[in-house]
């Protein structure tokens, strides 16, 4: 054989078994690796998230109206005008708080409800679990659109807080399930096992022990219940169904798309929201992959191309098939 | 002091078969055992003979169908109390040193716990110092490095040993070793058992010793009970059951083990 193993394929060198400890002892907590994905969706979503905090206090009030309708940016708005003379930069300042409140609230209120019936359900087991579970699957076929629509017949004046809710409680299910079944594999460990011997309480065995383990998992349900909350936010905002008097992404579209913005031409009006929930969901969803690779070692890139490298090259291929000729 | 008692305890599990209902699996048939300070007790078999099963019953993790426990000649009940005051008396190590430690907690806290809670009117200093000469105690030197340190930067040894302090963290008078050495290298099984060993006779423990080495099992206890099946087979004295095993099982389990001698003369023969 006349096979070299290249520089990628050879093993680690390995730790001798019964290592005397080092110097300084290393702390280390769940920390995702430091990727480009990583970089690019934070710095992203904190640009928006600073946006969001501190635009409104610089900004115009974003409802006043003018004579100057229909203007296209620049000469003191910086985004243009809509129909009525309303500074688009403005609005759109007020609107990114009102869609990432939404999505905060309906992240954290999610990550709650799904914890409560995924880890409990399945710590506890049998009629607990099979009741919980049976919840569970039941909120998970509610149709969320239908209940809005609903709810919006019967509720005059809907807050924000109140499309929150209705988002948080068709969208926790999920998760939930997902959770579920990761602490059902947790459960039965032994180190579980042995904090019940030693005599844990079980609410200190569910948040001290199973907890942490399931911080990534959390952290990427929560992310992701959080683009799930904007994007449906603004599906309902677009079709008139969303909190009545409130500036979010979702408003804004409604609002341009009645005004004809389109037809128009008045890029300046639709696009901004647009792109600030595309771009926002994109960020969103780079920091849920690096969080996945966090979990999932195999899912990253890295690891990717090293396990391509570990192929057979053309010629090392034509080297074996001559060798077992 | 000390002594559990088994008396004629069943375990007996629901084994679900799709729509049909389910059928009963007899884990533990009918055994009776006895520990008591300062011996040690093992209780070999193979896979699935219910080996682990008496573990957790001893542990109240799971309750027997049948039968009792008796805790100094008392049976147990199932007040949170007791249980409490229990789980001071009875410790366990677990088979593998690669799962009962919690990958996100350091062994200090794997420690701390355990003596906080049969403990609770310790301070943080006294709580600390404890949790230090444990480790010193499981020859984990320097403690104050490893007490600071996460399972993941320990190896396989180190870790079992980080296991057996915290079963000696609430001062048990009983220990089950549920196949400490089964997932260790085999270079350092000796270590760990003498430890057990060392430890045993310092405080004056009563262990039932999980194995399916026979070898070991004669090596490190005092009786052996053999299980097959669920039930136990065959009991006596470790040296007796070995030389001159009456059960057919327990034959066959002798006859596994490697033996030089019998080999060489099959060999010249």
């Amino acid at each position: 054989m006349s096979l070299i193993l290249t520089e990628s394929t050879r093993p680690e060198a390995v730790e001798s078994t019964e290592h005397v400890p080092g110097a300084a002892p290393r702390r280390r907590r769940f920390r995702p690796r430091l990727t480009v994905k990583l970089v690019v969706g934070v710095t992203i979503v904190a640009v928006i998230g600073l946006f969001a905090i501190f635009g409104p206090m610089v900004v115009q009030d974003p409802s006043a109206i003018s004579d100057v309708g229909l203007q296209p940016p620049g000469d003191g708005h910086l985004l243009g005008t809509t129909q009525t003379g309303q500074d688009v930069f403005a609005q759109l300042a007020y609107a990114s708080r009102g869609s990432l409140t939404i999505g905060v609230v309906v992240g954290v209120l999610t990550l709650l409800l799904s914890s409560l019936f995924g880890i409990v359900g399945a710590y506890a087991g049998g009629v607990t679990d099979e009741l919980f579970n049976l919840f569970t699957n039941i909120a998970l076929v509610i149709p969320g659109l239908p209940l809005v629509i609903i709810i919006s017949s019967y509720v005059p004046n809907k807050s924000v807080w109140l499309i929150a809710v209705v988002l948080a409680i068709t969208g926790w299910a999920g998760s939930a399930r997902v959770i579920r079944g990761f602490t059902l594999s947790v459960r039965g460990r032994d180190y579980v096992l042995a904090s019940k011997v030693a005599g844990e309480r079980t609410w200190r065995v569910i948040l001290v022990e199973i907890l942490p383990n399931l911080l990534p998992l959390l952290a990427s349900q929560f992310v992701f219940a959080t683009v799930f909350a904007i994007l449906g936010e603004a599906g309902l905002s677009f079709l008139g169904l969303g909190a009545t008097n409130s500036f979010t992404w979702g408003t804004m579209l409604y609002y341009a798309q009645n005004g004809l913005a389109l037809r128009l031409g008045a890029w300046w009006w639709f696009v901004p929201p647009g792109l600030m929930l595309a771009v926002f969901g994109a960020a969103l969803s780079l920091i849920n992959f690096s969080i996945d690779e966090a979990i999932n070692p195999k899912l990253r890139s890295q690891t990717r191309s090293q396990r391509k490298s570990w192929r057979l090259s053309e010629a090392q291929l034509e080297d074996v098939k001559e060798d077992s000729l | 002091m000390t002594t559990i008692e088994l008396r004629g305890v069943s375990k007996e599990y629901k084994v679900r078969d799709g729509w049909r209902g389910g059928t009963t699996l007899r884990a533990v048939n009918d055994v009776s055992l006895t520990l008591e300070p300062g011996r040690t007790v093992a209780l070999v078999g193979q896979s699935g003979s219910g080996k682990s099963t008496i573990a957790k019953m001893l542990l109240q993790l799971e309750q027997p169908t049948s039968g009792q426990i008796l805790l100094d000649g008392k049976p147990l009940s199932r007040r949170r109390r007791d249980r409490s005051a229990y789980r001071h008396q009875v410790q366990m190590v677990f088979q593998d040193p690669f799962a009962s430690l919690n990958p996100y907690h350091t062994i200090e806290h794997h420690l701390e716990r355990p003596v906080r809670l049969h403990h609770p009117e310790l301070s943080s200093d006294a709580v600390r110092e404890r949790v230090l000469d444990l480790l010193r105690r499981v020859r984990l030197d320097p403690a104050e490095q490893f007490a600071v340190r996460r399972p993941h930067e320990l190896s396989g040894g180190q870790r079992q040993r980080a296991a057996i302090a915290r079963a000696l963290a609430p001062e048990p008078g009983i220990l089950v070793a549920d196949e400490p050495v089964s997932m260790l290298d085999v270079s350092i099984r000796l270590g760990v058992l003498n430890l057990l060993g060392t430890l045993q006779r310092e405080e004056n423990l009563g262990v039932l010793y999980i194995t399916h080495d026979l070898a070991t099992a004669r090596h490190f206890s005092d009786e052996i009970l053999v299980m097959y099946k669920g039930d136990i087979v065959e009991r006596g004295p470790a040296d007796r059951v070995i030389l001159e095993p009456q059960h057919e099982y327990t034959r066959l389990l002798a006859a596994a083990a490697p033996n030089p001698e019998r080999r060489l003369a099959e060999l010249s023969a």
